[in-house]
């Protein structure tokens, strides 16, 4: 019965201890701020693409479409040398620490929400496009219209970006260092407790993430729905 | 964008430094995974911080990786397992200080049914050297840590000067992750003793040389060289140096049990 990751799972849950709590306390804080900076930077920078016509707009659109791919264990490592104390912010003392692996979770996600937003808001663009013109709206303006119109997709768009941050484990064990009490976080003690050869557990912790990252969809979809509905 | 950026910057700092913040004193130790997972700093850091207040962030990782880290300033103090790395680390000036805390052992590990009969070897050259010639599928560490230097050695001593073929198989990960491996494809191994005995997925693999000398793994405790990084904790550092090396942290050392059995033997002089 101790075997069955389902059983250690749910034992877990139910007694949810301090320091698993810890953990998940700090996986969320860690992947969330990353998402909500990402956010604020990434949407505006899509939907500047998908407006603005300006030279090299092709090849930025492919640079943010390949940067979707871009390995979590090489975005850890360009932060690990920017953070070390040899690089060039060294003097910021943030290696090993939670704002270090924000940093890293935001260079990931930062151009699955640009790419994904842009293409969002160009095909809402097509569309409204001509209103646009007869209102005589300039560029600027229209962000803000298209951003808002697009929520509902970008709602979805939001949730790739936190699937892709809540799951990588290779830049956050990088900078972060999996400390104890400090950065350790879901996918690093899966790690560890791999090393461990405590599969059960393992695979224990990795059922208490998927349900996590279970709920907060669940959540996101119940305030989409609801609003949808409220907007008609 | 620019002042989106600034607040960017801005805002990751000042939350590194909040969380910085709630810990008031502590270090940052690179050290190895064999001492992180077998639970000892688990059972020793604890004691030390009721002493000194000091908390011990530790970073685990393979002893090269651990040198690297320290090298570019990343790390307080340094607790590996590679004498000769350790001394060539103070020759060219990036420690000051190196000294003995501590022994465990590698030990020989394989499938149960033992195809290259390393049960009845006399030393570990004799054993490593029936694997060679047995070639008898052998998982590597192959990521130069401590482990894998001490085994590339070994393999030197058995006079297999360059294992190379099918059966040796160099992995590129941790000792932990190594013994997974070597549990799924029925392979000889050597570990660390620490790690194995804390090791919870054997299957079918089991514990088939020990004791010879040259098995024996010397851990070291190394401060970092102040002219090189003036910005790192050095009395702190020299605080828990000095801890390991006292009767308190000697003691610690030797307390820390698994299943009974204890697992580092403190030798500091």
């Amino acid at each position: 019965m101790e075997n069955n990751a389902f059983y250690v799972a749910l034992t877990l849950l139910l007694n949810l201890d301090a320091s698993l709590f810890q953990i998940v306390a700090l996986s969320l804080q860690v992947s969330l701020l990353a998402v909500l900076i990402a956010a604020l930077l990434g949407f505006p920078l899509g939907a500047a693409v998908a407006i603005w016509r300006f030279p090299g707009r092709g090849g930025m659109t492919v640079v943010l479409n390949a940067l979707m791919g871009l390995p979590p264990v090489v975005a850890g490592l360009v932060v690990y040398l920017l953070l070390s104390r040899a690089g060039p912010l060294g003097e910021w003392g943030l290696l090993f620490t939670p704002g270090a692996m924000i940093l890293a979770q935001v260079v990931l996600v930062l151009p699955i929400l640009a790419a994904l937003s842009r293409q969002k808001v160009e095909e809402l663009l097509g569309e409204y496009r001509e209103q646009f013109v007869s209102l005589g709206m300039s560029s600027s303006r229209m962000m803000p219209t298209l951003l808002w119109d697009a929520r509902f997709a970008l709602l979805t768009v939001l949730l790739a970006g936190f699937g892709r941050a809540s799951a990588e484990v290779g830049a956050v064990m990088m900078v972060g260092g999996n400390i104890d009490g400090v950065t350790r976080v879901m996918t690093t003690s899966i790690v560890l407790e791999t090393g461990k050869g405590n599969l059960p557990l393992a695979l224990g912790l990795g059922i208490v993430l998927l349900t996590l990252v279970m709920l907060i969809n669940a959540g996101a979809y119940l305030v989409g729905e609801l609003t949808r509905r409220r907007v008609g | 964008m620019k002042k989106a950026l600034n607040l960017l910057l801005a805002g990751v700092v000042s939350m590194g430094m909040a969380f910085a913040a709630c810990a008031e004193d502590y270090i940052t130790l690179a050290s190895t995974t064999s001492t992180e997972n077998s639970g000892l700093f688990a059972s020793i850091l604890p004691k030390f911080k009721d002493t000194t207040g000091i908390q011990v962030r530790v970073v685990a990782v393979g002893t090269g990786q651990a040198f690297e880290i320290a090298r570019r300033g990343d790390a307080d103090s340094l607790l590996v397992h590679d004498t000769a790395g350790e001394k060539r680390f103070v020759e060219n000036g990036f420690a000051t200080e190196r000294a003995d805390v501590m022994y465990n052992d590698f030990v020989l590990i394989g499938p149960a049914d033992d195809p290259a009969n390393i049960r009845e070897a006399q030393s570990a050259a004799e054993a490593f050297a029936a694997i060679a010639d047995a070639e008898a599928p052998f998982a590597s560490r192959g990521d130069d840590s401590g482990t894998n230097r001490a085994e590339l050695r070994l393999w030197k001593n058995a006079g297999v000067d360059d294992p190379d073929g099918d059966w040796y198989r160099e992995l590129g990960s941790g000792m932990g992750p190594t013994l997974n491996t070597a549990a799924a494809m029925d392979a000889y191994v050597m570990s660390d003793r620490a790690t194995w005995v804390a090791f919870g997925n054997r299957q079918n693999l089991t514990l088939l040389f020990e004791g010879d000398e040259v098995l024996f793994n010397q851990y070291g405790s190394l401060l970092m060289s102040e002219e090189k990084h003036p910005h790192l904790k050095h009395d702190l550092a020299r605080k828990w140096h000095n801890w390991l090396l006292s009767e308190d942290g000697q003691q610690a050392i030797a307390d820390f049990k698994v299943n009974g059995q204890q697992l580092f033997f403190p030798n500091a002089k």
